[in-house]
């Protein structure tokens, strides 16, 4: 595996079993390589399988078949312990929904990461606090999900993905849910950390949001039918 | 860490309030009604053994009716002089006095009532008898050697609202068994109806009124070392005592109480009451169990997103586990504290009018440390017992179903 490629799939496949002898080939050997410090642009209609190769990619979920590689490290066979190590450290999760727990203040969700991976207190809670300034949250620190808009949740969600500064920042339609104003300031904060060397895969419907990366890869039915 | 779990986990108990505290109702009742009899019963336990009845805790006392039926009541065969001696001679006795009580028709006041007379012996043992129970004079003062036809008084005679209708106070004469004796003092209240309406009298006094034998006795107390084997030396007493009197083990016609066999007793007693009262609150407790265990499945089921959410920024099966265990234990240990302190207040109230109904010292209400750290320790384990189930439920979700949930 060539030194430059930090993330890479060999004939993925996964499949679910709806019933009796109803299976549904989510991915159908999927093959693809994606570069450190790539920003990365998955498109494809829905249910081509997109939120299920990310899924697998950040260690969520475990492919029927094939492997994956992250750093050279195959994970496609790790159980859920490993898993979430991995996934815990190295990867950022963002999502269409925002994902960010209701009970919790901006600044605690923040910082819930960090209290998984066992980091001090103190330290924890600068760091959360510099991440929401640096996503212009630092006067909502104290509010909660409910009390923020679409474009500020998602925002927390972004200083919530790097919070254990990872090395891929996996984001499936982080602006599916927001208007195409509030979408790209998420963006530009994307932008923002591809600059900063983080490898970033990007799913999304929408091909002006999609410009913002490197590379453009076409899924349908669960394979990769084009690249640009 | 743990410390950031239990934050977590009271975020979310806060957020369904409802909820949790009716979840915890089970737990309540059952710890409020465990907590407030045992409290009770140990109130009970306390006041017998601090007012040991004529008795003190560090002596036995050998009766010649055998069980706890009153001495003097038609005994069969009285205990002896002869007998005494013998007794002060056992191993490990280091002193032995007898007594006679009878029952006794008093007149004051053109009243009548009936009580029991209980001789005080002279001299050394006398002393030892005042201080094993903490004999003190309210009014007046304690019999002395050489007192003729005095007695000294339960406190219940200097009560208002005594049978006779009049306080009888020091100075008072009173007409027992037709003779009059001139009354010395009072003493203090016991909270033992037996022992605070109980009339003193010196030996001399008492076996010239009821024309009982110099040599007879109905009860005799034996101190003993206090590094003495309690058992040991009941043991040597009985042998003595049926090789004098000649009779066969199992045919005794005496018996040696010791403070342990009359505790026995009381807690059987007690015990009996309990353990009906401990079934009901077992039932409410398994009740309030398996509630926490429901409203566990409810919110595994309710937050299975949130449950998919922590996976997915690093949350591990244990630390899933972890955070759903503590939170049914939080459960319980909340609805324990507030079940004891209902307990505590429900024993307490009760012990009070109860003494205010029965005018008895007897009930109160003793709430050792071991019983309210146990009772909360408890609910802990209960809630954590059933909420186990659920939380490896949590643990074991797939991330990616869980984040597929709705809501
Ligand atoms: N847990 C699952 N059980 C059954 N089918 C699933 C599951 N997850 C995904 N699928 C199916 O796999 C296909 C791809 O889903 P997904 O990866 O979510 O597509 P996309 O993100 O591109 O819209 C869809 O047909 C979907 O219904
Ligand atoms: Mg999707």
């Amino acid at each position: 595996m060539r030194k430059d490629i930090i993330i890479k799939l060999e004939n993925v496949w996964k499949t679910y079993l709806m019933g009796e002898d109803n299976y549904v080939h989510a991915l159908r050997g999927v093959n693809l390589e994606v570069r450190k410090g790539e920003f990365l642009a998955i498109m494809g209609p829905s249910g081509s399988g997109k939120s299920t190769m990310v899924n697998s990619v950040g260690c969520l979920d475990v492919p029927t078949k094939g492997k994956i590689y992250l750093e050279s490290h195959d994970i496609s066979k790790l159980h859920e312990s490993d898993l979430a190590q991995i996934r815990g450290r190295m990867i950022g999760f963002i999502f269409q929904q925002f994902n960010l727990i209701n009970t919790l203040t901006a600044l605690e969700n923040v910082m819930l990461p960090m209290i998984f991976q066992g980091m001090i207190p103190e330290e924890r809670d600068e760091r959360a606090r510099e991440l929401l300034e640096h996503v212009g949250l630092g006067d909502r620190m104290h509010h909660r999900p409910s009390e923020l808009s679409g474009g500020q949740q998602q925002r927390v969600a972004i200083a919530r993905a790097i919070a254990n500064d990872p090395e891929v920042i996996l984001a499936d339609e982080p602006t599916g849910n927001l208007d195409s104003k509030t979408g790209n300031v998420v963006i530009d904060y994307l932008r923002k950390l591809h600059k900063e060397g983080k490898t970033i895969i990007m799913v999304t419907h929408d091909s002006n949001v999609a410009k913002a990366a490197e590379r453009r890869e076409y899924l349908k039915d669960g394979i990769i039918v084009k690249s640009l | 860490m743990i410390k950031d779990y239990f934050i977590l986990t009271f975020r979310s108990l806060r957020k369904r309030k409802i909820r949790s505290w009716l979840t915890m109702i089970g737990i309540f009742i059952g710890i409020a009604s465990i907590v407030a009899l045992i409290g009770l019963g140990e109130g009970l336990r306390e006041t017998i053994n601090s007012q040991f009845g004529f008795l003190g805790t560090d002596i036995l006392a050998i009766t010649a009716s055998g069980g706890l039926g009153p001495p003097g009541s038609g005994v069969v065969d009285s205990l002896t002089d002869k007998e005494l001696n013998e007794l002060k001679r056992v191993k490990g006795i280091e002193g032995a006095a007898g007594r006679i009580m009878e029952s006794v028709k008093i007149v004051f006041n053109k009243k009548i009532s009936f009580s029991y007379a209980i001789s005080l012996p002279d001299g050394d043992d006398r002393k030892i008898l005042e201080h094993v129970m903490t004999m003190e004079a309210q009014k007046g003062r304690l019999l002395e050697d050489g007192d003729k036809n005095v007695v000294f008084l339960g406190s219940m005679f200097f009560d208002k609202d005594n049978t006779f209708g009049k306080i009888i106070s020091p100075g008072s004469k009173v007409e027992i068994l037709g003779k009059e004796f001139r009354v010395i003092g009072i003493m203090e209240k016991k909270g033992n109806p037996m022992l605070d309406s109980v009339v003193f009298m010196n030996e001399d006094d008492l076996r010239n009124l009821v024309d009982r034998p110099k040599d007879e006795y109905d009860i005799i107390g034996v101190r003993f070392s206090e590094s003495a084997d309690i058992n040991k030396i009941k043991q040597n007493i009985e042998k003595r005592l049926r090789k004098i009197r000649d009779v066969k083990e199992g045919e005794e016609n005496f018996a040696v109480e010791t403070p342990a066999s009359m505790l026995e007793q009381v807690n059987s007693i007690i015990l009996g009451i309990q353990i009906f009262v401990y079934i009901i609150a077992g039932i409410s407790i398994l009740v309030g169990g398996i509630g926490i265990m429901n409203t566990m499945y409810t919110a595994v089921v309710e937050r299975t997103k949130e449950i998919g959410i922590m996976k997915s920024i690093g949350a591990r099966n244990s630390t899933v586990f972890t955070l759903f265990f503590i939170e049914s234990g939080l459960l319980g240990t909340v609805g324990g504290i507030i079940g004891t302190i209902i307990g505590f207040l429900a024993a307490t109230g009760l012990a009070l009018i109860g003494r205010l109904i029965l005018k008895s010292e007897l009930i109160t209400a003793y709430f050792p440390m071991g019983l309210i750290i146990g009772a909360i320790l408890f609910s802990f384990i209960l809630g954590s017992f059933f909420g186990t189930l659920p939380a490896i439920q949590a643990s074991k979700l797939n991330p990616v179903d869980a984040l597929r949930h709705t809501k």
